[in-house]
């Protein structure tokens, strides 16, 4: 492993070990700063994020959890101007490094959005399909057929939608067309699925359904979720990062990471525990 | 803090409002239904005019004219939707790569630029489309284009030659219509890609699509319907285009698919305004019902147009 040579913190060799025998993927993260144009909006941020589990991101509103979330699948780069200094390895390779493609990235990395988008012009099979149709052009009836129940049936959604997989996605409740996008993201078969606050826009029964799917997506998957509900980082997560801002304009920072439940009993700095007690934000 | 320094009485502030709102309400409800009624109005106006106007030609004794009604009218329809279909095929999809690349591609300078640029061809008079048609590119393309096409492509009909010396031919017309249609579809298009949400467009890319391949999955088809009512505007245009074609195109009263001969089919607009200062009497009816013709293949057209749109789970729902 070359890159433990040049790399300070051996995080990176043993995540790339640990992907190579089949461990998972461990993601770190190394004194990232993310930028918009010339306003630094996250600063500074290292990190850990252990395979098959679920990580949580909380903090208050601008404080940069969703930038860096973005910037974990190189989702950022789509705003003009946006751009990242420092590394993310994943498998022990850097998604920034030269010459990764964005689009191979995103592959690997799915992601769940806060509201739900389900393509509106495509059925809920196609919905599915979306992600699987970009990266073989061709793909026969069964094998679709097949990937779409695995798909619905991983999401939670197979028994709800089997009679109607040819209407559209837009006609199916809120809930329901997050965890269509849910199946749409794991059908590509990403290592990494990440979740930008995707139970905001949802009632608490949906939410719950979402919730209950994440516990058993974790076995397969390495899930990084942003929330704004600290209690549902509380039931979701075994580790979570508190982020926060020092004021409008600075740019937000990682207070500490820990496991979830020291995190929300004993944590070390006294801003995670005005957070987590409800003091502010 | 921010809360006490709202006013208290912050609510009663719309009461005095209220009833000048309502009568606001009403007034600019009645602008806007005599608004509707003026364009239906309109709209029956012309149409019966056309249908007294036309009447006489079909009432006419048979032997008024050396021919009937429909074997008249027959090749300036067909002429009429031959040109504007060429000229629709080729602007389509110059049309809609224009404003992807406005909307999508290009910086933004370039982009509000070029925006601007072809907003303003959509300013030109017609009659100057017509000129430069004639003096410019009917000589360019007699030259250099339509013999090419006559030799090498001459076994499909619509090039089967002569080729024109003069240029004056269907497909010099159908390129004038096609510059003259392009800056309407471009911008509608390009405003339909413009609007396509973020979210769907995150959606592709997320799953790891290519640019392109966003837009084959989340703008396209987002913007679909607006893409095929620009299509539909531009259609209109063309086939009620008159100056223009009145000036290029070499008239003969004949049905053909070739397009690079000096015998080509006139289009009804351009048939009107040729012939309607040398009419008199029943000719003028004559010219007028062909007039109604018109009137009825753009209606057919818009029709068939909505349902296009329609057709489909629109984008625009979700």
């Amino acid at each position: 492993m070359t890159e433990s040579v040049d790399t300070p913190i051996s995080d990176v060799a043993v995540a790339a070990l640990d992907a190579e025998i089949g461990l998972g993927n461990r993601i770190v993260v190394e004194n990232l700063n993310i930028y918009y144009g010339d306003f630094l909006a996250v600063r500074d941020v290292n990190m850990v994020i252990e395979p098959r589990s679920v990580t949580a991101l909380i903090g208050p509103s601008g404080c940069g959890k969703s930038t860096f979330i973005r910037s974990l699948n190189r989702m950022h780069e789509v705003i003009d101007g946006a751009r990242v200094e420092g590394s993310v390895y994943v498998d022990g390779e850097d998604l920034y490094g030269p010459g990764v493609d964005p689009v191979a990235v995103r592959r690997k990395v799915g992601m769940v959005f806060q509201r739900p988008n389900p393509f509106p012009t495509m059925s809920i099979a196609d919905n599915v399909l979306a992600g699987k149709r970009l990266n073989s052009r061709r793909i026969n009836k069964s094998e679709a057929e097949d990937l779409v129940e695995k798909s619905l049936r991983g999401a939670n959604l197979w028994e709800e939608v089997k009679d109607r997989l040819d209407k559209p996605g837009s006609g199916l409740s809120g809930g329901q067309q997050q965890r269509l996008c849910i199946a749409r993201a794991i059908a590509v078969e990403p290592e990494i699925l990440l979740m930008d606050e995707p139970c905001s826009a949802l009632d608490p029964i949906s939410t719950l359904a979402i919730e209950q799917l994440m516990n058993e997506l974790k076995s397969t998957y390495t899930i990084v979720i942003v929330t704004h509900n600290m209690q549902q980082a509380a039931r979701v997560s075994s580790r979570t990062a508190f982020f926060t801002i020092d004021g409008t304009g600075q740019p937000g920072y990682v207070v500490e990471m820990d496991d979830t439940d020291v995190m929300f009993s004993n944590p070390k700095q006294q801003s995670t525990i005005d957070y987590v007690t409800g003091r502010f934000g | 803090m921010t809360i006490t320094d709202t006013p208290p009485g912050g609510d009663t502030v719309v009461a005095p409002t209220e009833t000048t709102s309502k009568l606001g309400d009403r007034i600019f409800g009645g602008i806007s239904l005599g608004a509707g009624i003026l364009i239906l109005v309109t709209l029956a106006a012309v149409a019966l005019f056309l249908f007294v106007e036309a009447w006489p030609t079909f009432g006419a004794d048979p032997g008024e004219f050396n021919e009937s009604f429909v074997s008249y009218v027959a090749p300036l329809l067909f002429g009429t939707i031959w040109a504007a279909s060429l000229a629709l095929l080729m602007a389509l999809p110059l049309a809609v790569g224009v404003a992807l690349f406005i909307s999508h591609y290009a910086p933004k300078r370039i982009a509000v630029t070029l925006g601007y640029f072809i907003d303003l061809l959509a300013a030109i008079p017609s009659v100057v489309f017509g000129l430069w048609g004639i003096a410019v590119l009917a000589p360019i393309l007699s030259r250099s284009v339509y013999p090419w096409l006559e030799d090498n492509l001459g076994f499909l009909p619509f090039f089967a030659g002569p080729a024109s010396t003069s240029g004056r031919t269907m497909m010099t017309a159908a390129v004038v219509l096609a510059v003259m249609i392009l800056p309407i579809i471009t911008a509608i298009s390009r405003e339909v890609f413009l609007q396509t949400p973020r979210l769907h467009e995150e959606a592709s890319l997320a799953l790891g699509a290519t640019k392109w391949e966003m837009i084959q999955q989340a703008v396209l088809p987002y913007g679909r319907s607006g893409v095929i009512s620009g299509a539909m505007l531009g259609l209109g245009r063309a086939l009620g285009e008159t100056m223009a074609v009145a000036i290029i195109l070499s008239p003969a009263n004949i049905i053909t698919v070739n397009v690079i001969s000096n015998q080509n089919p006139n289009t009804i607009a351009a048939n009107i305004a040729l012939k309607f200062p040398e009419s008199a009497g029943l000719s003028v009816n004559r010219l007028i019902a062909t007039g109604l013709v018109l009137f009825f293949v753009t209606f057919v057209v818009n029709a068939l147009a909505r349902r296009i749109a329609n057709s489909g789970f629109s984008g625009a729902d979700g």
